[in-house]
């Protein structure tokens, strides 16, 4: 009989497969005294040399599967396989009396304690490393079976509690067709991996490896993050429709890949990528982003143990402005504090992070640091079409102290023979109601504004959208917050300035037609939703929605302008 | 005994690649061979004994072998540290 599980939907699609369980083996090790210990070691050499064989034929499954870069982890692993020292310190153990499994959990527990006690956080996850070769011998001493993916030969839905590194890099990109994990969210391992091959998955389901039995029909839908387990006939027929479905809207949507994003009146806007490293440009490029609206510089900070030099920083900018070539790159100047922490610098506790010390008031409280991400920005200007942004600007000596930083160090930098670009812009993030309001003020001073909804929904509407119990408010479609965009794009485009904006709303269908007519130039998202966005924008007459902008403005609430939308966008 | 001193020149300091190079290249022989960094020496044989060393760029080093073929592993070491650009 059919039963259904509901999870978190992180990577689209719809998969129909048998399920293959990726079990965590019970690797719980006794103390018990031998009286031969020649015959132990023979045990633990016998053990070691399978775990060898068995880490060679992923070795080159990973090679065949994803390349001799993702492959050199298992050869490290094989060196931690035979070390020396790993060896004989099981060996010497077993020599004092105690069994083999115990050794060898003592050896790797001291050595998976000597990394994780290091300063360098690279060498810390190193312990990770430890534990994944320890557990693979310990396995084989035992004598328990671990599920091998490599194996598998038919199609499959992988079931799990969590993808580890080593269990993706042997699974068939040929055979697997989906995920589903009992932990994760969207930013999980399998998430990742699941957007990157483009298959569905659905992560955080609590319960999957308790309901979900080896072999079972699956059906895996992540988009909604709906999982049937054993469906009926009528249900599959009912999916496979849905299936086919979501692969004529992709083909439908890559006929959009290479067209710039035209209203169906003729009036061009660009719709580009919120990125956060080089390693999200593919997917922004299949996508057929026109620009970078959202280039987040926070992960060139996070996973550090220091600051990220001046150079460390330009290599990473210059990568995504050569790459971006002639696209406009709006680059976010560090925005840190809040809830996001670094490993080698502490905030204070604050009562209200989200109204506390965070992006660029931090940064002022921080100059030196602050002068290196300018600098590094700077020299990187003359590799592409750089916009630099600062984020979090309430009032106007804000902007100017920024832009002052800015052109001290771009005089330095000058005086030191280092070639900038003369058309770089400035600009800012524009998310502080009472910066929108004064909208007119800045646009003056800046080169460009560009709106970032989710704070500023959260800051006008006074709450929490991660708190359930008042995320009702999370209202995009407020008339608050439609006048106060209304306010900023009308101010810029008064000083002859543009305005973007790089927030989730910026890919919701339900604001885009509004957005469109009250004339954005700029709608920045995540890489994903790009393709549907140029098709809504292409349906749509700029003009017509221009002339609906007063009669909306006037609306009372968001239910009132909703159902306009949804009206008049048919 | 044969020894030789060398300067890190890869910019990760000696992460999971360039160790696994060197303890690969000096695994066959059948001296001891050692590295020292900072007043302590580890079995340069062991990847989780160089590894745990935590050496950075720029950082000095010095290799040690000891015994009938220490001429030819020192000889190893340098190509590789020169082949892989990991120090000089």
């Amino acid at each position: 009989m059919t039963s259904q599980l509901t999870g978190i939907g992180v990577s689209d699609g719809i998969a129909i497969a048998k399920a293959y369980r990726l079990e965590a083996p019970d690797l719980t090790v006794e103390k018990r005294s031998i009286d031969n210990p020649a015959d132990e070691i023979a045990r633990f050499e016998s053990a070691k040399s399978k775990a060898a064989e068995e880490l060679e034929a992923i070795r080159l499954k990973a090679a065949e599967n994803f390349g001799e870069d993702k492959a050199a982890i298992f050869a490290a692993h094989l060196l931690v396989l035979n070390d020396p020292e790993l060896t004989s310190s099981v060996t010497g153990s077993i020599e004092q009396g105690v069994n083999a499994e115990f050794a060898l959990q003592q050896a790797a527990d001291t050595f998976t304690a000597m990394f994780e006690s290091m300063d360098n956080e690279y060498m810390r996850e190193r312990a990770a490393d430890v534990r994944d070769v320890t557990k693979r011998l310990l396995a084989k001493l035992l004598g328990v079976h671990v599920s091998d993916p490599s194996a598998i030969d038919e199609e499959v839905i992988i079931i799990a509690d969590d993808l580890t590194p080593s269990a993706t890099a042997q699974l068939n990109k040929e055979f697997v067709k989906g995920f589903v994990t009992n932990i994760g969210g969207r930013t999980s391992h399998s998430a990742i991996l699941g957007r990157m091959l483009e298959i569905p998955a659905v992560v955080g389901t609590k319960t999957a490896m308790d309901t979900i039995e080896q072999g079972v029909r699956v059906i895996v839908d992540g988009t909604d993050g709906t999982v049937l387990i054993d469906p009926a006939d009528t249900e599959v027929g009912t999916y496979e429709g849905k299936k086919e479905k979501f692969q004529q809207d992709k083909e439908l949507l890559n006929r959009y890949v290479s067209e710039a994003t035209t209203s169906s009146d003729g009036q061009h806007v660009e719709v580009g990528a919120n990125i956060a490293s080089i390693d999200d440009l593919p997917l922004a490029d299949k996508n057929g982003a026109e620009g970078v609206g959202l280039f987040r510089t926070e992960f060139l900070y996070m996973g550090q143990s220091d600051w990220p030099s001046e150079e460390e920083q330009l290599e990473a900018y210059k990568a995504v402005l050569t790459a971006m070539d002639d696209r406009p790159t709006v680059v976010r100047t560090l925005d840190i504090g809040g809830d996001k922490e670094l490993n080698y610098f502490s905030t204070p506790e604050e009562m209200n992070p989200f109204l506390g010390e965070r992006a660029i008031r931090l940064c002022f409280a921080q100059p030196d640091m602050f002068r290196t991400q300018l600098r590094a920005l700077l020299r990187a200007s003359v590799h592409g079409n750089l916009k630099i942004m600062f984020p979090m600007i309430a009032t106007l000596e804000e902007f100017r102290q920024a832009k002052q930083m800015l052109l001290e160090e771009e005089e330095k930098l000058k005086a030191d023979g280092f070639a900038i670009s003369d058309t770089y812009e400035v600009g800012m993030m524009l998310e502080i109601p009472a910066a929108a309001v004064i909208a007119d003020l800045f646009a003056k001073e800046v080169d460009f504004f560009s709106i970032g909804t989710n704070d500023l929904i959260q800051y006008t509407m006074a709450a929490d959208r991660m708190n359930e119990s008042v995320s009702y408010l999370y209202q995009p479609n407020h008339p608050a917050v439609l006048r106060l965009i209304h306010n900023v794009i009308s101010a810029a485009h008064k000083e002859g300035k543009w305005a973007g904006m790089c927030g989730e709303v910026a890919g919701d269908p339900l604001v885009i037609p509004i957005l469109l007519g009250m004339g954005l130039d700029e709608f920045s998202m995540s890489p994903s939703s790009i393709l549907k966005a140029r098709a809504q924008i292409a349906g749509l007459s700029k003009a017509e929605w221009e002339g609906y902008i007063p009669e909306i403005l006037q609306m009372g609430t968001s239910e009132e302008i909703i159902k306009f939308v949804q009206e008049h966008s048919k | 005994m044969e020894k030789k001193t060398y300067t890190i020149t890869s910019s990760e300091g000696l992460h999971a690649r360039p160790c696994s190079l060197l303890v690969s290249a000096v695994t066959p022989f059948q001296s001891d061979v050692t590295i020292g960094y900072n007043g302590k020496k580890a079995n340069m044989k062991s990847i989780m004994g160089v590894m745990g060393m935590g050496i950075e760029s720029g950082a000095q080093v010095e290799i040690e072998a000891d015994g009938a073929d220490a001429a030819e592993a020192i000889a190893k070491v340098d190509e590789i540290m020169k082949q892989e650009n990991i120090g000089e």
